[in-house]
C-alpha cells in the first residue's frame, strides 16, 4: 500500500492601507472595541460602498507577484450568510470575475530546489468583524476590523505535505512584505490558511481517495505544518478502519486544538452551504486599462525567491544565509547596496548576519534603521578580505559604525585593530611563545592525539601577546616553519 | 399664501413679501386640521421646523445670501436618514431607528435652506402601490378618503395634495414616485438612475431604487431638481458630471420644444380603464394642437417586465434586508434564546406581511440551482427592454402612456390579491428596470372625480427635455390647479 497527501490552500491576507475596504475608517489593530467604526462598516441602513483604490493596486501587485493574468474587467459580489459579525449579512467579495487567476508560485524546498504551485486565483473581499465571547452567557461583537481590506489567495492541491504547505505560506509571508501590502503578522490575523487535505491511497492495484478535510482559520506557520501532518496520519488511520473515501457532500470541517496538537471535528458534513451569490448592485464593475495596469506593475521588485537564488548562484552563498538575507526586504536591499557598492559578498553577508542582525534585534529594529551606510560595511569587508584587519577584530569595528557613524578607517584606526602580517615581526613573537610553552612544543612535535590542540594553544598564545592583531594565518605559517 | 408653487413660495420669502415662519404655521395648522384624517406623516418636527425657519427669515432679514428653496416646508419620504427624528422605512423592525447621519439629498434639501416639517409614510421598505403595507399607519387619498393614495411614496403624495407641505422627496423603484404622484393628483419625477444620489436611501431594489420629487407643478419638480440632482462621490453608481452633464432646469422650463415627436405604444396601453385611454387620448390632442408629431410604436418586451422586475426587485431586497437581523440596531426579539434566533424570530415579529414574501421570492430567485433560470434569465430581459427603449428614443423625442390602468382604488380592496397589485405596475416599472427618467403629471378625472395621470418618458439623462415637454401640458391646461375637496 502506498499513499500521497493532497493539500490546497485558501490564505486570507489582510492589507495594510490606511482605510479600510468600502470606507474611510481607519486599519488599525488593538484599538478599543468598536472604535474604528462607522455607518458604512456597521451596515447601517442606507449606506453605500466606496472601493478603496489602494487596496485595488495592492491585490493586483499580489496577483502580479503570482504571476496571475489580470483580467481589464472584474466586479464585486455579494455573499450571503448571517453571523453577528457580519453586519449586513453578506459579504462584499469577488465571485466569477476575480482580479486575478491562473497563476503560481515557486516556493524552495530543503533540497535547494523550488517547487511550483498553481494559483487558481486572488480576490479581494472585506473581512469580518469579530465575536468574543469571553463575556459571560452572551457574546460581544468588536467591528473594528469589520471591512479590512482581505485578499484570498486559493491554490491548486498541488502540496504534498505539511513543510511544503508551510514553506508556502513563509514564502508567501515574505512576498507580501517585500511587497509592502502587508506586514504578514500571523499573531494579528493578518495572515490566515485554510488547508484542504486528502489522502491517494493505492492498494492492490486499486485508487482510493479519502473524503476532504479543511481545516478552518490557522494562524501560525507551526499549526499550518502539523495540522497537516495530523491529518495524513488521522486519515489514514481512518481509512485503515473503516474504508470510507470521497463522496459528495462528505466533505467535513475541522478545527485546530493547538495545546494538544490534534485537529477536532466542527461541521459533519458541508451542508450545502448556499452563499446566494448575486452581483453587488451598489458598486461598480472595475475596468483595469493597460496603463493603470502597468503603473501597478512598476511597483513590483524582485522577489525574494529570485533574490535568493541569485545570491546562491551567482555569489556562492549557502541557500541557509541567502534565505535570512532575503527574509525581509530591508535587509535584502541593503545588502545590495553594499556589494554595489564594491563589499565582497561573502564577507558583506557575514557582516549583515552575524553582527548587523544580531544588534538589530537586540534593538528590536531592522538593519535599515541602525542608521549604518552600506558602503562602509562594503569597505568593512574589503578590510577582512584584504587581511588589514582579522574577521574577528570586525565585530567591535562593526559595533562603533552603528554607534558613531564614523568613516570605518577611521575606526580602524582608534581601536588600533590593524592586523599585523609582517612576518619578521611575528616571527620573535611565535619564537618567544615556543619558548615559553615547552610541553605543547614537545606535545605538537611528538604528533598524536594531543598535537592538533597543542598547535591551536601556540597560536592562541601568539594572538594574546599581540592582542588579537596578528594575522592567524601567517602566525599558523610560521608555527609549521618552526615545528614541522 | 397656501396656493403658492414652492417656487412662488421662496421667490417671495427670499424677496421678504411673506416669511417662512408664517408658511411653516400655515402648514403645521393644515397638519393639525388634516393630518388625523389623510395620515400622511409617520413624524412631524414641528419645533424644529419652526426653528429653522425663524432662522432662515432672520438671514434674509440680514439680507444674507440663501438658498434655492429657502423657507420652504418640505416633507421627506421616512425611507431617507436623517439625524432628527426616526427613519422608520414603515417598519416595526426600524421603528426606533435613529439614524447616526442624513441622506445626501437631506443635506441638500438643508443646504438649500429647505425646511423639513416631517417624514411621510410609505409601504413598509417602499414595497407595495398602495401604502397600505404601512407597519405603523394607514394613509388615505385626499381626493377621496375611502380609497388609496398609492404607493409606496404615498404619504409624500397625499401630503402635497392635502397642502400638509409645499413639495416633498419619494424615491420610486418600480413607480413609486410616479402612481401616487398622478393618484393624488400631483406632480412626480423619477429621474435617471445615477440622477441623484442614493446614499442615505435605505435601500429596498439597488440597482432600481431612485430619489425624486413630489410636487404641486413641473416648475416645482424643477426647482428641486436644481437642488438634489448631481454626483455624490458617496455613491459610486451617481453617475458623474462629465458623463452626464447637470443643468438649471428651471433655465429654459417654458421654452417648448420645437417639433416634438411623441411616441405612443397602442398595444400596451388597450388594458387601461376607459376614463384613463381617453383622459391619455385628449393629453395627446393638446399636444397635436401644439405641433407635436405622433409616432405609434412597438415595444416588443415590455410585456416580459412585471416577471423581469419581480426577480430582480426582490433578489436584491432579500439581500438589502438581511441586515435587520435584531443585533446591531432596530427590533429584537425578547423571546430568542440563541443568537439564530434573535434572527429568526426579530425578523418574524417585525417585518410585514409583503415583506416576508418578498424576502422569500427572492431569496429563492438567488438559490443556487434557480439562478440562471430567475435572476440571469431576469437580467437578459432587462437587457432586451434597454435595447427597446434606447431604438424608440431614436425615433421620438419622449414615450407617452398611462401611469396606472385605473384611478385610486378602494382601501383594502386588493390587499388579498398580491399579484392583482402588482399588475398594477404594469405602465411604470419598465422605466426603472431601463433607468431612464419618467414624468407623472395631472391629465385629468375619471367619473367619479378621482385624478388620472399622464406619464412621459424620456432617455437617460434628458430630464430637462422631460420637464419641458410636460411644462408644456401644464401651460395649457389647468388640471394641477384643482384642490381635492378635503383642503377646499
Amino acid at each position: 500500500m502506498e499513499y500521497k497527501v493532497i493539500v490546497g490552500l485558501e490564505i486570507h491576507v489582510q492589507l495594510c492601507t490606511r482605510t479600510k475596504m468600502f470606507c474611510g475608517c481607519a486599519v488599525e489593530f488593538g484599538q478599543e472595541p468598536n472604535s474604528r467604526v462607522c455607518p458604512v462598516c456597521l451596515g447601517m441602513p442606507g449606506v453605500l460602498p466606496v472601493m478603496n483604490k489602494q487596496a485595488f493596486e495592492y491585490a493586483v501587485l499580489v496577483g502580479l507577484a503570482l504571476n496571475c493574468e489580470i483580467p481589464g474587467f472584474t466586479k464585486w459580489d455579494r455573499k450571503s450568510y448571517y453571523y453577528p459579525d457580519l453586519p449586513k449579512n453578506y459579504q462584499i467579495s469577488q465571485y466569477d470575475l476575480p482580479l486575478s487567476r491562473n497563476g503560481f508560485i515557486e516556493i524552495p524546498l530543503k533540497s535547494g530546489r523550488s517547487k511550483r504551485i498553481r494559483i487558481i486565483r486572488a480576490h479581494l473581499e472585506e473581512d469580518a468583524g469579530k465575536n468574543l465571547h469571553s463575556a459571560g452567557n452572551y457574546s460581544q461583537v468588536d467591528l473594528n476590523r469589520t471591512g479590512t481590506p482581505l485578499l484570498e489567495i486559493v491554490t491548486e492541491p498541488d502540496l504534498n505535505n505539511g513543510v511544503e504547505a508551510r514553506a508556502l505560506g513563509v514564502e508567501l509571508q515574505r512576498i507580501v512584505r517585500f511587497l509592502g501590502v502587508s506586514e504578514g503578522d500571523m499573531q494579528k490575523g493578518q495572515m490566515r490558511f485554510e488547508p484542504n487535505i486528502n489522502l491517494v491511497i493505492s492498494r492492490d492495484g486499486r485508487e482510493y481517495r479519502t473524503p476532504i478535510v479543511e481545516i478552518k482559520n490557522l494562524n501560525s506557520f507551526r499549526a499550518l505544518e502539523r495540522s497537516i501532518d495530523y491529518e495524513e496520519q488521522r486519515q489514514l488511520a481512518e481509512f485503515l478502519e473503516s474504508g470510507k473515501v470521497i463522496e459528495m457532500g462528505n466533505k467535513t470541517t475541522r478545527g485546530w486544538d493547538d495545546q494538544r496538537e490534534v485537529t477536532v471535528l466542527q461541521r459533519e458534513k458541508e451542508e450545502a452551504h448556499d452563499y446566494r451569490y448575486f452581483p453587488e448592485p451598489d458598486l461598480v464593475p472595475v475596468e483595469l486599462d493597460k496603463r493603470w495596469l502597468e503603473e501597478i506593475r512598476s511597483g513590483l521588485c524582485e522577489l525574494p525567491i529570485t533574490r535568493q537564488m541569485r545570491y546562491v548562484n551567482e555569489y556562492k552563498l549557502s541557500d541557509y544565509d541567502a534565505g535570512v538575507l532575503t527574509s525581509e526586504r530591508a535587509i535584502s536591499d541593503f545588502f545590495d547596496e553594499a556589494v554595489k557598492a564594491g563589499g565582497d559578498p561573502k564577507r558583506v553577508c557575514n557582516l549583515l548576519t552575524q553582527e548587523g542582525l544580531r544588534i538589530a534585534k537586540e534593538r528590536g529594529s531592522s538593519i535599515a534603521e541602525l542608521g549604518i551606510k552600506a558602503e562602509n560595511v562594503a569597505k568593512l569587508a574589503g578590510l577582512v578580505e584584504s587581511g588589514t584587519v582579522s574577521a574577528s577584530a570586525s565585530a567591535p569595528i562593526f559595533m562603533q559604525m552603528v554607534e558613531t557613524n564614523k568613516d570605518t578607517w577611521s575606526i580602524v584606526n582608534e581601536l588600533n585593530l590593524i592586523q599585523k602580517s609582517d612576518a619578521g615581526e611575528l616571527e620573535a613573537i611565535v619564537e618567544q611563545a615556543l619558548a615559553d610553552n615547552p610541553d605543547a612544543v614537545k606535545d605538537v612535535t611528538s604528533g598524536g592525539k594531543k598535537s592538533k590542540k597543542a598547535r591551536g594553544f601556540l597560536l592562541g598564545q601568539v594572538m594574546q601577546k599581540t592582542k588579537g592583531q596578528a594575522n592567524p594565518k601567517v602566525v599558523s605559517e610560521i608555527l609549521t616553519k618552526k615545528l614541522g | 399664501m397656501e396656493e403658492f408653487s414652492a417656487r412662488q413660495l421662496r421667490e417671495r420669502i427670499a424677496a421678504g413679501e411673506v416669511n417662512s415662519v408664517e408658511a411653516v404655521k400655515g402648514v403645521f395648522k393644515r397638519i393639525d386640521e388634516l393630518e388625523p384624517t389623510i395620515g400622511a406623516y409617520i413624524s412631524t418636527c414641528r419645533e424644529r421646523a419652526m426653528e429653522r425657519a425663524a432662522e432662515v427669515d432672520g438671514r434674509i432679514a440680514a439680507g444674507e445670501q440663501v438658498g434655492e428653496l429657502a423657507g420652504v416646508p418640505v416633507a421627506v419620504k421616512d425611507n431617507m436618514c436623517t439625524t432628527f427624528g426616526a427613519t422608520t422605512c414603515a417598519s416595526k423592525i426600524l421603528e426606533n431607528f435613529h439614524a447616526p447621519y442624513n441622506a445626501t439629498v437631506v443635506e441638500k434639501l438643508l443646504a438649500a435652506d429647505a425646511v423639513i416639517v416631517g417624514k411621510t409614510n410609505m409601504d413598509e421598505f417602499a414595497m407595495g402601490s398602495s401604502t397600505e403595507n404601512s407597519g405603523l399607519k394607514q394613509t388615505v387619498n385626499p381626493w377621496d378618503t375611502s380609497r388609496v393614495p398609492g404607493g409606496s411614496s404615498g404619504g409624500s403624495a397625499a401630503a402635497v395634495a392635502g397642502r400638509l407641505c409645499y413639495a416633498a422627496i419619494g424615491s420610486d423603484t418600480g413607480g413609486s414616485i410616479r402612481q401616487p404622484a398622478s393618484f393624488c393628483g400631483v406632480v412626480g419625477l423619477k429621474p435617471t438612475y445615477g440622477r441623484v444620489s442614493r446614499f442615505g436611501l435605505v435601500a429596498y431594489g439597488s440597482s432600481l431604487d431612485q430619489i425624486g420629487p413630489i410636487t404641486r407643478t413641473v416648475g416645482d419638480a424643477a426647482l428641486m431638481m436644481n437642488v438634489i440632482a448631481g454626483h455624490d462621490p458617496a455613491d459610486s453608481t451617481s453617475v458623474d458630471e462629465e458623463t452626464a452633464g447637470l443643468c438649471d432646469y428651471l433655465a429654459k422650463l417654458d421654452e417648448p420644444i420645437e417639433k416634438l415627436k411623441i411616441a405612443i405604444v397602442p398595444e400596451f396601453n388597450a388594458g387601461a380603464a376607459e376614463a384613463v385611454t381617453k383622459a391619455l387620448a385628449e393629453a395627446i390632442e393638446v399636444y397635436k394642437n401644439l405641433g407635436a408629431e405622433i409616432v405609434e410604436i412597438d415595444m416588443a418586451h415590455l410585456d416580459y417586465a412585471i416577471a423581469a422586475y419581480y426577480v430582480i426587485a426582490t433578489a436584491e431586497a432579500s439581500s438589502n434586508l438581511a441586515r435587520y437581523d435584531g443585533v446591531h440596531y432596530g427590533h429584537r426579539s425578547e423571546k430568542a434564546a440563541d443568537y439564530v434566533e434573535v434572527y429568526t424570530k426579530s425578523r418574524a415579529e417585525a417585518f410585514g406581511k409583503e415583506v416576508k414574501r418578498r424576502i422569500m421570492l427572492g431569496t429563492y430567485a438567488l438559490s443556487s440551482g434557480y439562478y440562471d433560470a430567475y435572476y440571469l434569465k431576469a437580467l437578459k430581459v432587462r437587457n432586451l427592454i434597454r435595447g427597446d427603449f434606447a431604438e424608440a428614443f431614436e425615433q421620438c423625442d419622449c414615450i407617452m402612456m398611462p401611469v396606472s390602468p385605473t384611478a385610486a382604488f378602494k382601501i383594502g380592496e386588493k390587499v388579498d390579491d398580491p399579484l392583482t397589485m402588482y399588475l398594477c405596475d404594469i405602465y411604470t416599472i419598465a422605466v426603472n428596470l431601463a433607468g431612464i427618467p419618467g414624468i407623472s403629471i395631472p391629465c385629468g378625472f375619471d367619473g367619479e372625480s378621482l385624478p388620472i395621470g399622464l406619464q412621459i418618458l424620456g432617455s437617460a439623462f434628458d430630464e430637462d427635455r422631460l420637464l419641458r415637454i410636460a411644462r408644456m401640458f401644464e401651460a395649457q391646461t389647468n388640471w394641477n390647479e384643482k384642490k381635492p375637496p378635503i383642503v377646499e
